[in-house]
């Protein structure tokens, strides 16, 4: 089937405005109070989201897994937001944002929605700054900007190293604002484990309560999903422990296409994992590449010896030889390979010969070690806590990680998955980054679909809809709390011999090697034949302990890898299915004779989504064909 | 690097067990064996965890979520202090390297009456929720809103309101403090609003109502310990309580003056 | 918003009443300490002191609401703190919380003991089983240098007069920069100072009224 992302024609610059005026229609005031919309996910996009719809007068519940929405993994964002602003007078538009995000995306995201993201970027900024955002300011008072992520301006807002903690709290005390109004009911410590679907429109969802274990469904009359990225399909990876693709993943069993998985980022600069018992991986930020030169040992021999007794002429400067004009600030996707490669030839550093020299000594030399300790004294600190190694004197170990997840549920121009009623934000849905995300465009993203895209659109949908038009006591809602329920007792029921987490590391480290930074027919055909193996043993052999009727987190983990391993399958598909190499998905096959990516938009300038056929079954592909009226394509290159 | 940084050692783990809200709670022991320098705290649990669970036990409840120091989520009292005493360090990214082969440690969840155990070690922190519910915001809708260079902040003020904001809400001041009050999480949110234009039209009906809020949610009153500062893993420091005290009693005195209203929805005098 | 219900009104009221006690204790301090300088000094200043009867009863007025609000207060709170951290933890630790600070309901209510004893000791002048000497000197004037003098010649009752000023030195070494928190006046840049500030004052009235039982016990104030 061929898919229609239903985005605007005519001219871009206008689109959103004429489609806002002419194609969405408005619920009116006094209507809205019938309405409920169940948002799950509190991060920048559900927050924002949840806030800005209770304000407008809809009735909302909103739900999280942590314990308050406040500790959402945006939480955890450090380096900026991007915005079209154009304060520093550099040259910045709207239109540049627009084509940097599509060219960053390497030509696969719909150009109308990132024009949109692009226009509504600055907004964003002044609503948070009105929230109390306390942005970084010069002498004058201004807002300041710094440049990242390879972009030609500095159209970066940024609060110290916490960005995405500073933004989400903004959006957290809008959002709690309305819980004390009472407009907003909040249930933190619930996991959402199955998307109703009533006469093919989401009316509900069915959720286990995590602490008295109790499963129950809500009913609204239209369901928000923002429940972040997937990329804990790696085990290990700069995401929280608790992300998981069960929300989005039970939507998709329910019928929502998903889109793109394949497309996931890898960060370039992240701790390097220190042993077989390690949980997460740590990110460094990206800025720690303005002063740090990346090498490795020219000799495999030399790895083991202490850095500082390895000459000069044994350090192979890597990215600096390869890349001479953007050398250590080549793009992620670029340096992260690079860094795999040179790991895989025998010359990596630290445990398990994994890590990459970042080497800060030129830099001291040149500017001091003050200067360096004032602008990374606390990413030096941090790194020094996790690793007991001081890298003012001992270079840093880095390896690149997995970082973010650039598909997730398909959505049309509105929002709207091919589910009515069941809207996408944030990282969930695929929208707008194609298959490469650039830095600090993620939390733009989750905060312009939350705050200023889906007020808009969802009313749309609403407005053609009757309230209430399904209650509790519906019977797709009552087989729905039937099928958590008994999936929670098969868990507890097996009783095997390994852990949930032994099952998810094995998954982790098999994805990671096969399907991580690089991918080869073989390694994802081989990948794809494991994986249904994996998945029967874990059904036959998992053990997770305690009872359903209590808080009990090896059921929560045991759910959440039962759905990360069937996901794994589709992942591989679809990177296998994408004969090309693009943004964050490297296909060896498809390389220039120079290791670049290869795009091949003759026959891949599409989305793929994905509709789910049962277990085991091949799911069926749909393609939404990517039109590109605005921007021409053209080959990215960082020499 | 430590003596240690090679060898592994092994542990004793005194922890606080309880089933349930209402269920009655103990220490029991267990052994953390095999554990390198370079494990974190909770991965040091972790693997007492696998253990536990392979024996047929159940694991040790506790929360987290980022591991990176960031969310808030982990918490835990080891040997009496929040987050186990390291400076500006949570749980998370504490790790097994500054303890010693054959240590003996005690853990505890936050005890405050505002914070009834779940399970183990892990706390309903609800109510600091419930204290920014309560007014922890600026009233602002959503659009509408003046350019964000039409309001200037100088920067030593939005380097203070950034100091106050770097919070994260773990409650460790409140387990920490002997009063179980919660003032420097309140005072940091109270200052940070107050220290910006934004939020400093509402700052007399904020600063009252948070007041109210914290005693109405079970928190204690502060008696200047500055245990809270100090257990506090982002650094928060007590001069933002200080400026909690200021902003309430310049809001009591106008108020009493009859210059301004703490009752939202009252219109001025 | 309300001075005698919210918990930061109470605590200022708490520091208003702590202040103004310190501010007597510094003035008490002074005169008591005209004691060395013999019958003459100390005689004097009591019988000037007593020729301002306005002052004397308006400042009594004012202290005892003072004390009466202080002592209310000080127990409410302390309940209301005790009720809110209903379980201690198994080790017991702390990174800040001083000896003096975790104490002050015991050292304040000592203070209360120790104040209704000492105004039934020297101004009502009358304990049971106590004797008071009570005369007039060369001058005529109330002999309030032999009372005391004779009063800390007992062993029992210099020990008990030590031990007060123990506690009052333990109440304010906390309480002193205490109040300038809970005023809202510490600051980044002033808290050194207030800390210090406190801790000096504290040990001045330690070693100011300590001295004098101390002095008088062992025979460097006598007759
Ligand atoms: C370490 C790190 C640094 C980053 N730095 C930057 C940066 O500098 N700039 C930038 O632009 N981007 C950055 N990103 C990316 C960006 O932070 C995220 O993509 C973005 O914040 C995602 O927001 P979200 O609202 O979509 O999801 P999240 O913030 O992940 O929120 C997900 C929400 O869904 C809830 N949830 C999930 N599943 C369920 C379920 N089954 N039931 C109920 N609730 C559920 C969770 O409780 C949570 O509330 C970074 C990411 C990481 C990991
Ligand atoms: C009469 C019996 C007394 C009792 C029961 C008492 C009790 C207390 C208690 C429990 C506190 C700590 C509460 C808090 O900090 O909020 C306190 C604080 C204080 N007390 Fe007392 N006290 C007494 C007498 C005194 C005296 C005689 C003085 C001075 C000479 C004094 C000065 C102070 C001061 C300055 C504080 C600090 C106030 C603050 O923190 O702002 N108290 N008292
Ligand atoms: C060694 C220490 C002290 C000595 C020798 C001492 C001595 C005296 C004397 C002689 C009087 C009677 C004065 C008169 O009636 O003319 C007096 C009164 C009083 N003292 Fe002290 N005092 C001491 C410490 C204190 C302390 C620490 C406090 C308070 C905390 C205190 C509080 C008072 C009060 C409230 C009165 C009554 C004042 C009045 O008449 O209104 N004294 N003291
Ligand atoms: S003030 Fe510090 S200790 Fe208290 S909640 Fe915030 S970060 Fe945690
Ligand atoms: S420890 Fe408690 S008493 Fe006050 S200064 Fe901190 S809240
Ligand atoms: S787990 Fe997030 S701060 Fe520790």
């Amino acid at each position: 089937m061929i898919l229609d992302g239903k985005a605007p024609t005519g001219k871009i610059q206008d689109s959103w405005d004429d489609h806002r005026f002419a194609s969405l229609k408005l619920v009116n005031p006094a209507n809205k109070r019938k309405y409920k919309v169940l948002v799950v996910g509190t991060g920048l996009a559900g927050a924002s989201a949840a806030a800005t719809l209770a304000e407008l007068g809809y009735q909302v519940e909103a739900f999280c897994y942590q314990d308050s929405p406040r500790r959402a993994h945006s939480i955890a964002a450090q380096g900026g937001i991007n915005a079209a602003k154009a304060y520093p007078n550099d040259g910045d538009s709207i239109y540049r944002l627009f084509y940097d995000t599509i060219k960053g995306g390497d030509f696969r995201a719909r150009e109308a929605d990132v024009w949109r993201l692009a226009q509504v970027s600055n907004n964003i900024i002044d609503q948070c700054v009105a929230q109390g955002v306390p942005f970084a300011r010069d002498y004058a008072g201004y807002l300041d900007n710094r440049s990242f992520g390879g972009a030609q301006v500095s159209r970066t807002f940024y609060a110290r190293g916490q960005t995405g903690q500073q933004l989400l709290l903004g959006a957290y005390s809008a959002l709690s604002r309305q819980i004390g109004l009472g407009t907003v009911k909040m249930f933190p410590r619930t996991e959402m484990l199955d998307l109703v679907v009533v006469d093919g429109e989401a009316k509900a969802i069915t959720v286990r309560d995590l602490v008295t274990g109790e499963v129950r469904t809500h009913v609204g009359d239209a369901v928000v999903l923002a429940t972040g990225g997937y990329v804990n399909v790696f085990y290990l990876s700069t995401n929280a422990m608790g992300c998981s693709v069960t929300a989005i993943w039970k939507a998709h069993k329910k019928g929502a296409y998903l889109a793109n998985p394949c497309y996931t980022q890898i960060h370039p600069t992240c701790i390097p994992q220190a042993g077989d018992y390690q949980s997460k991986l740590t990110l460094m930020s990206e800025s720690l590449r303005n002063d740090g030169r990346i090498w490795v040992p020219k000799k495999k021999e030399d790895c083991g010896k202490a850095p500082g007794d390895i000459p000069e002429a044994d350090r192979d400067y890597y990215l600096e030889r390869k890349y001479p004009s953007y050398g250590n600030l080549a793009p992620r996707d670029i340096a992260s390979r690079a860094a795999k490669e040179q790991c895989d030839e025998g010359r990596g550093v630290g445990p398990g010969g994994r890590g990459v020299y970042l080497d800060f000594s030129a830099s001291i030399e040149r500017l001091g070690e003050g200067t360096i300790r004032e602008r990374y004294g606390n990413l030096f600190e941090m790194y020094e806590r996790i690793t007991d190694e001081n890298a003012y004197k001992r270079p840093m170990r880095i390896y690149p990680a997995p970082h973010y997840s650039m598909g997730g549920l398909w959505v049309d121009y509105n929002l709207q998955s091919n589910i009515p009623g069941l809207f996408v934000l944030g990282e969930a849905n695929f929208s707008v980054h194609g298959a490469n995300r650039l830095g600090a465009s993620a939390l733009m993203q989750g905060l312009a679909d939350g705050y200023f895209v889906i007020p808009y659109t969802i009313a749309n949908y609403l407005a053609q809809t009757k309230p209430g038009k399904v209650t509790a006591d519906d019977p797709e809602c009552r087989k729905s709390i039937a099928d958590v329920q008994a999936e929670r007792k098969q868990l507890l029921g097996i009783n095997g011999k390994k852990t949930v987490s032994e099952f998810m590391r094995e998954v982790g480290v098999l994805m990671w090697n096969n399907v991580g930074m690089a991918r080869s027919q073989q390694s994802l055909t081989d990948t794809l034949q494991k994986l249904p193996g994996i998945r029967e043993e874990f059904w036959q052999n998992v053990k997770v302990s305690g009872s359903g009727d209590e808080l009990n987190q090896q059921l929560e983990n045991a759910g959440r890898t039962a759905d990360f391993i069937e996901f794994a399958e589709l992942l591989c598909r679809d990177a296998l299915h994408r004969e090309e190499s693009c943004g964050g998905h490297f296909r060896v096959e498809h390389q220039y004779p120079d290791g670049e990516a290869m795009r091949d938009d003759a026959n891949f300038t599409y989305s793929a989504a994905w509709q789910w056929k049962g277990t085991g079954q091949t799911p069926e592909l749909h393609k939404e064909p990517l039109k590109f009226d605005n921007v021409h394509l053209a080959v990215r290159s960082y020499k | 690097m430590s003596a240690t940084e090679h060898g592994t050692m092994n542990l004793k783990l005194i922890v606080w067990r309880q089933s349930g809200p209402d269920k009655p709670g103990r220490f029991e022991t267990y052994d953390a064996k095999n554990i390198t320098p370079h494990h974190s705290f909770l991965e040091m649990l972790d693997v007492v965890n696998e253990d536990l669970i392979k024996a047929g036990k159940d694991p040790i409840a506790f929360d987290h979520d980022c591991r990176e120091g960031i969310c808030g989520a982990c918490s835990a009292v080891v040997n009496g202090v929040p987050h186990g005493g390291q400076e500006r360090t949570t749980l998370c990214q504490l790790h097994m390297r500054k303890f010693k082969d054959g240590d003996a440690i005690y853990l505890e969840p936050w005890r405050a009456r505002a914070f009834p155990i779940l399970r183990d070690l892990i706390v309903d922190r609800t109510a600091l929720d419930r204290l920014v519910q309560a007014a922890g915001f600026v009233s602002c809708h959503t659009g509408g809103v003046a350019d964000g260079n039409a309001i200037l902040i100088g920067k030593p003020e939005a380097d203070y309101a950034m100091d106050a904001a770097e919070c994260i809400g773990c409650g460790a001041c409140v387990a920490a403090c002997p009063n179980g009050a919660a003032m420097l999480f309140a005072g940091a949110k109270v200052a940070q609003l107050a220290e910006l234009p934004q939020g400093q039209v509402e700052a007399p009906q904020r600063v009252a109502a948070m007041v109210k809020a914290m005693s109405d949610n079970d928190f204690g009153n502060c008696t200047n310990h500055y245990e809270c500062e100090g257990a506090c893993p982002k650094g928060v420091k007590v001069k933002f309580i200080a400026r909690l005290n200021r902003e309430f009693t310049k809001a009591l005195f106008q108020e009493t003056l009859g210059t301004i209203s703490t009752n939202r929805g009252t219109s001025k005098e | 918003m309300r001075l005698l219900s919210d918990s930061i009104g109470r605590k200022v009221v708490m520091a208003i009443t702590g202040l103004l006690m310190v501010l007597f204790v510094v003035g008490h301090l002074l005169g008591n300490l005209s004691i060395f300088a013999g019958p003459n000094g100390i005689n004097a200043y009591a019988e000037k002191l007593h020729g301002l009867p306005q002052v004397v009863w308006a400042t009594r007025v004012v202290m005892l609401t003072a004390v009466a609000l202080h002592i209310v207060l000080s127990i409410r709170l302390t309940l209301e703190n005790r009720a809110a951290k209903p379980t201690a933890y198994a080790v017991d630790r702390r990174l800040r919380v001083t000896f003096a600070g975790k104490n002050m309901i015991w050292t304040g209510l000592l203070l209360g003991g120790f104040i209704a004893f000492h105004l039934l000791h020297f101004t009502v002048r009358s304990v049971p089983g106590l004797d008071i000497v009570q005369g007039l000197d060369g001058h005529g004037r109330f002999d309030v240098f032999s009372m005391v003098v004779a009063a800390f010649g007992h062993v029992v009752t210099a020990v008990v007069y030590v031990v007060a000023m123990a506690a009052l030195f333990l109440h304010l070494s906390h309480g002193i920069q205490s109040t300038f928190q809970s005023l809202g006046l510490n600051n980044a840049k002033t808290m050194p100072g207030f800390l210090k500030f406190g801790s000096v004052l504290s040990v001045i009235f330690l070693l100011g009224y300590g001295s004098i039982p101390v002095a008088i016990f062992f025979g460097l104030i006598a007759k």
